[in-house]
């Protein structure tokens, strides 16, 4: 800690980089920690409310994560668990405010979904390993990594979906309307939550491809 | 013959390591084993003596599928032909359904066999067997005027993500085949949902209704009479109608001991149990149909026969084997009396149970021990 005291770490160190950088690939908290899956599969039927729903937990991770780092020199071991969860159902309130205020129809879409951050085991997680014993940049930016590392799983299985599902990315008709006369039809599955743990499935198996060292023994 | 192993003898060293098509050995030895039965025997670990390998065990499953294949063929062209109010012969209505139905089992087996063939090449491992089945009972259980792309996007949704995942034909937890069907049957859901779908090109006057679609919409009238669903003179999918032609598929799978009669039998008893308990109730119309309708109509007799008894899926301790069928048989009615989005529930019924089959053998096994261990402790104090 002395040492560490004495030269000023740069913002943008290599190890604060790595925060950011890991959660992104080879320790995505989707694919390789399996967490928040509850909410990939509900919400990414399209593509608006999976960006929206991604920007929201970048917030509320980013937010609480500094937050609690902050308080964590003050914190009585013992009520550190109801302390985070106060701190972040405060965040998702405030989120859910604000989606309520501006952006209406997704808010609408969403529904339970945004309340529901409060229970996504990547917040917890983050909150009780990462959070508790650093400093608050560098929780900052590990909240940033693993929400960003979380939204980009979202954001692909969601375009997949909608794509596949209804032809449309954004709302604008993407397949071609030739292509329906020609006897195309949308994939009803895709709609469906399976197929979102399927195109989850997908990606860790193209993840795990392209990178060997993931592949667990057994 | 014997020209044959000649001719294959000849060609191996191309395909063996170092050979010109090295890379191509997976293919060169899948048609080998196909034609005579390998000599290799099992070195190490526990395995079951049998005289016949996993391909001669196919053939015969495929020879016992034949009955209904070709009388759906018949059917088909009968269906199509009574639909525009013509009755030409026998041989042009069974040329009609043949022609009909080619193309689906083409392409079944093409996207199927590519696939299969492309990861035993990565994987460095054998063509399995199981597609030899899969391939002819995915045309057997679709519709016959389903779009060709739909297929051949069903099959290769099912053997990628039911059985490549998994590691193979042999570790699959889901019945290949039927997860093609749910595939089509919740992606495009117009296309297979059991009314109007069939017999539709220039129908304009015959309802072309399944029976399933008749029942499911109160249409009780329409139903045609126990016989004809027996013999399958009905519209359905392609090689399901016929419960006649399945039974005789059956006896060749029983005489020839691979088929499982557990399975098979305790699947009709469900059905008809659970067909008499609606009786008893009596609550609306559907729940009156007389419980032997339920074993002749959709496709109950193909899934009990052809699907529920897939060695791999189902249970594998002979008390589960009961559990399994009986289940399945009762889930499968269940579904179609009470679910008004699903006409039939043989295929949500047989993939539900697919899932269970291991929780079943689990706890057959658990009490089996603890019976033994009883029984011990009784004996030894």
């Amino acid at each position: 800690m002395s040492t560490e005291k004495k030269e000023r770490e740069p913002l943008f160190s290599a190890k604060n980089l790595r925060l950011i950088k890991e959660p992104l690939g080879a320790n995505n908290p989707i694919t390789v920690q399996v967490l928040g899956i509850c909410s990939a599969l509900a919400v990414t039927a399209k593509l608006k409310p999976a960006i929206v729903m991604s920007i929201s937990v970048i917030v509320v991770l980013a937010v609480s994560n500094v937050i609690i780092s902050l308080l964590r020199n003050g914190l009585p071991p013992r009520i550190r668990i109801i302390v985070q969860l106060v701190v972040i159902a405060t965040m998702v309130i405030l989120v859910d405010q604000v989606l309520k205020a501006f952006v209406y129809d997704v808010s609408k879409q969403l529904s339970v979904f945004v309340g529901l951050i409060i229970t996504n085991c990547i917040i917890m997680g983050r909150l009780e390993a990462f959070a508790m014993g650093n400093k608050p940049w560098p929780a900052f930016l590990d909240g940033i990594g693993n929400a960003l590392g979380y939204g980009i799983i979202l954001v692909i299985v969601a375009f997949f979906r909608e794509l596949l599902g209804s032809g449309t990315v954004f709302g604008l008709q993407i397949v071609p309307e030739g292509f329906y006369d020609f006897g195309y039809q949308n994939n009803g599955l895709m709609i469906l939550p399976p197929m979102a743990l399927i195109t989850v499935g997908v990606i860790i198996w193209v993840q795990r491809y392209r990178n060997r060292e993931l592949i667990e023994e057994n | 013959m014997k020209a044959l192993r000649n001719f294959l003898d000849k060609q191996k060293p191309h395909f063996e390591k170092g050979g010109k098509f090295e890379k191509l050995n997976s293919m060169f030895d899948s048609v080998e084993t196909l034609m005579y039965v390998p000599d290799t025997v099992t070195k190490k670990g526990a395995h079951i003596r049998d005289a016949i390998d996993m391909k001669r065990t196919m053939i015969v499953v495929f020879i016992a599928l034949l009955p209904a294949l070709f009388f759906g063929m018949w059917n088909i062209g009968y269906q199509h032909f009574l639909s525009i109010g013509e009755s030409p012969d026998f041989w042009t209505m069974f040329f009609y359904g043949f022609l009909k139905m080619l193309p689906i089992i083409i392409i079944s087996y093409g996207v199927g066999l590519g696939i299969e063939i492309l990861f035993a090449q990565i994987r460095n491992h054998e063509v399995a067997e199981g597609f030899f089945v899969t391939g002819l009972l995915i045309p057997m259980i679709v519709p016959p005027e389903t779009p060709l792309w739909q297929v051949a996007l069903a099959v290769a949704f099912a053997v990628i993500f039911g059985k490549e995942v998994f590691g193979g034909s042999g570790m699959n937890i889901l019945n290949p085949a039927l997860l093609a069907r749910a595939f089509l049957f919740f992606a495009y859901p117009s296309d297979i949902s059991g009314d109007k779908v069939w017999i539709a090109d220039k129908a304009d006057a015959f309802s072309g209704a399944t029976p399933m679609g008749d029942a499911l919409v109160g249409n009780f009238d329409n139903l045609p009479s126990v016989f004809d669903m027996f013999m399958g003179f009905i519209p359905g999918s392609n090689g399901e109608t016929s419960t006649l032609m399945i039974l005789i598929g059956a006896i060749i799978l029983l005489a020839t001991g691979i088929g499982n009669w557990r399975v098979m039998l305790t699947v009709f008893a469900g059905g008809y149990v659970m067909g008499l308990l609606f009786n008893l109730w009596g609550l609306n119309e559907y729940m009156d149909l007389p419980a032997h309708y339920h074993l002749v109509m959709g496709g109950f007799a193909f899934g009990a026969v052809f699907m529920a008894t897939d060695p791999v899926t189902a249970a594998q301790t002979k008390k589960g084997m009961y559990i399994y069928g009986f289940l399945i048989g009762m889930i499968a009615v269940l579904i179609r009396v009470f679910n008004p989005a699903y006409p039939e529930g043989v295929m949500l019924a047989i993939l539900l149970m697919n899932v269970f089959a291991p929780l079943i053998d689990h706890y057959v096994i658990e009490a089996n021990i603890k019976r033994r261990l009883k029984r011990l402790k009784a004996v030894t104090s």
